[in-house]
């Protein structure tokens, strides 16, 4: 594969603890590489090794093997090219809706009218209007999901890196969101497109969402196979309930299952 | 059988442990709750006053009656002497309590960010903490002499322990993720110090610094009975020696609304500067 690579994860592997008998191998040599503008999904059981994949990206944490490169040059630390949507939104209870949408740009020393503009700009992306004066506990979970899209998306970074954004909200807000998700990256993206990537535990939702599929099983986390996903752009909600939807949901809901019943007996 | 919904719902502490501030069913009981605050202080009055002047129970050397008290109230209200008592002691918490915050905060935010400081420190302040402050009286004396620098140092001693240990503790609630969130927006470190560890931190800070305020208004009290020639607590200490127990009780209940009014109005300043804890409390 040559081209432009965004991201390019080399040979990484974690182990978690020093010690023989107690430690972890959360990851075994992954190699992925993402190129510029791509929506990959990070897709697999609980405990392969999805959300410790995206903390090494986001330079939280430091891989045992291996290195991860953005642009062609090895990442060292968390950055603000690199953005991070949590799955525990991570909103700062202590700031408003529009303080926690305009940390980024405070923080790389915008001055304060452009800061307003910029926070005023996502607050509408993503239908916060009203509430810019709120404090996050009095926000419902998807309106704290929105802010925390709105100030990763605010600090205009070229990497989005989201760990299972969506995964703790009822299922009727969970499919809005993903329609929403969809729309504002567009928007964001009409300057240069963003690269996203997008760790998930449900299937639909990552072909809804993604270019590709990138699937991972546990024990130890590795890469087990990966789907392109055909379905052009815009996505609309209708494609859901398509045949080759379902079609795709359940080549990947078989490999997921090979490998379950394999490592079982 | 049904299960309760949110209109049927009861409060769970009962009427009277519930938490101000919260929306109850009733509005009619707003206005109403004030007597209960009002209840008990009247009956108290009105024993007092029955077993001093009906009953005479007591020589009004040991327990004047409440009236006496009131005209002792009038008379160094009058002679300016209660506030300059009162002027004196709130000085004294005033610089210790400052100087208290200025040093422990940040002790405690390092202490609480880098182990190696915590270890450093944790040993030493463990067996200076259980030292009562007033035990530090009879080296203040001999350090600084009697008087307003021997009574801020006892107090900023029992003010610094409190600020320190709530600051520990606010530095370890901090969010790793809220750390992480930051560092990915473009925070430097220094940033995330002064916007994320010390918001986190703040509301521990200040829980730290409303119980100092009692704690060393308790103290100062104590440190003045031996340590002055002015304030509350020298007050009392001479009154009792001349055998005026009404101003003695005069000194009293001054300290006692003294201190209730600090707590109200660092709780009310908690919730103008704290907005966001509001979420954080019972039902
Ligand atoms: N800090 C840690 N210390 C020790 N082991 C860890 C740590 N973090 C993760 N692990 C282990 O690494 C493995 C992968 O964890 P990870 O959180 O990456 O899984 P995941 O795919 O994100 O799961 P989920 O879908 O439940 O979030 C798990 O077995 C987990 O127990
Ligand atoms: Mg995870």
């Amino acid at each position: 594969m040559t081209g432009h690579h965004k991201i390019a994860v080399l040979g990484v592997a974690k182990r978690f603890g020093e010690t023989a008998g107690t430690s972890v191998n959360a990851l075994s040599m992954i190699d992925l590489s993402i190129a510029d503008g791509e929506f990959v999904s990070i897709l697999g059981p609980s405990g392969c090794g999805k959300s410790s994949l995206l903390n090494i990206i986001a330079g939280f944490e430091e891989s045992s093997t291996g290195r991860i490169e953005v642009d062609g040059k090895p990442i060292s630390g968390p950055a603000p090219n690199r953005g991070v949507v949590f799955q525990e939104y991570a909103l700062f209870p202590w700031l408003t809706v529009a303080g926690n949408i305009g940390f980024g740009p405070q923080s790389r020393g915008m001055r304060a009218s452009k800061v307003n503009r910029i926070v005023s700009r996502y607050v509408e992306l993503v239908s916060l209007t009203g509430f810019e004066q709120k404090y996050p506990h009095e926000l419902s979970g998807g309106m704290r999901q929105r802010c925390a899209l709105a100030r990763c998306m605010a600090n205009d970074p070229d990497i989005m890196l989201m760990d299972e954004p969506l995964a703790a909200l009822d299922a009727l807000t969970r499919v809005a969101l993903q329609d929403e998700l969809l729309r504002i990256w567009g928007e964001a993206s009409r300057v240069r497109k963003k690269t996203v990537v997008y760790v998930t535990h449900s299937i639909d939702e990552a072909i809804f969402l993604s270019d590709r599929i990138v699937v991972m099983t546990p024990r130890p986390g590795r890469i087990q196979g990966e789907f392109v996903v055909p379905f052009p752009r815009p996505r609309l909600p209708e494609i859901r309930i398509h045949q080759d939807f379902h079609g795709l949901s359940d080549k990947i809901w078989l490999m997921l299952q090979a490998e379950a019943g394999r490592k079982s007996c | 059988m049904p299960w309760p919904t949110e209109s049927a719902e009861k409060p769970l502490l009962g009427p009277e442990l519930s938490v101000a501030g919260t929306t109850r069913s009733g509005r009619s009981g707003r206005s109403g709750r004030w007597i209960y605050y009002l209840v008990l202080p009247v009956v108290l009055l009105v024993i007092w006053w029955f077993c001093t002047d009906v009953l005479a129970l007591f020589p009004s050397a040991l327990l004047p009656s409440p009236i006496r008290v009131a005209k002792a109230f009038g008379h160094v209200i009058a002679d300016g002497e209660l506030m300059l008592n009162i002027e004196d002691s709130l000085l004294r918490i005033f610089y210790a309590d400052l100087a208290a915050l200025i040093i422990a905060v940040p002790i405690g935010l390092a202490m609480g960010l880098y182990q190696s400081i915590e270890r450093l420190l944790d040993g030493l302040l463990s067996l200076f903490r259980p030292i009562p402050p007033l035990a530090w009286v009879p080296l203040a004396i001999l350090w600084f002499g009697i008087g307003t620098l021997s009574i801020v140092f006892i107090t900023f001693l029992s003010a610094f322990f409190s600020i320190l240990v709530s600051t520990v503790a606010g530095v370890r609630s901090l969010d790793k993720l809220h750390i992480r969130a930051a560092l990915s927006l473009g925070a430097s470190r220094r940033r995330v110090l002064t916007h994320v560890v010390l918001p986190t931190t703040l509301p521990s800070i200040f829980t730290g610094l409303r119980i100092a305020i009692g704690v060393s208004w308790m103290s100062i009290v104590g440190a003045e009975l031996i340590a002055a020639s002015s304030g509350l607590g020298y007050m009392i200490n001479y009154y009792q020696q001349v055998l005026r127990t009404d101003v003695v009780i005069v000194g009293m209940i001054t300290i006692g609304v003294i201190g209730l009014g600090m707590d109200l109005l660092s709780r009310w300043v908690e919730r103008r500067l704290l907005p966001w804890r509001q979420g954080a409390r019972l039902p």
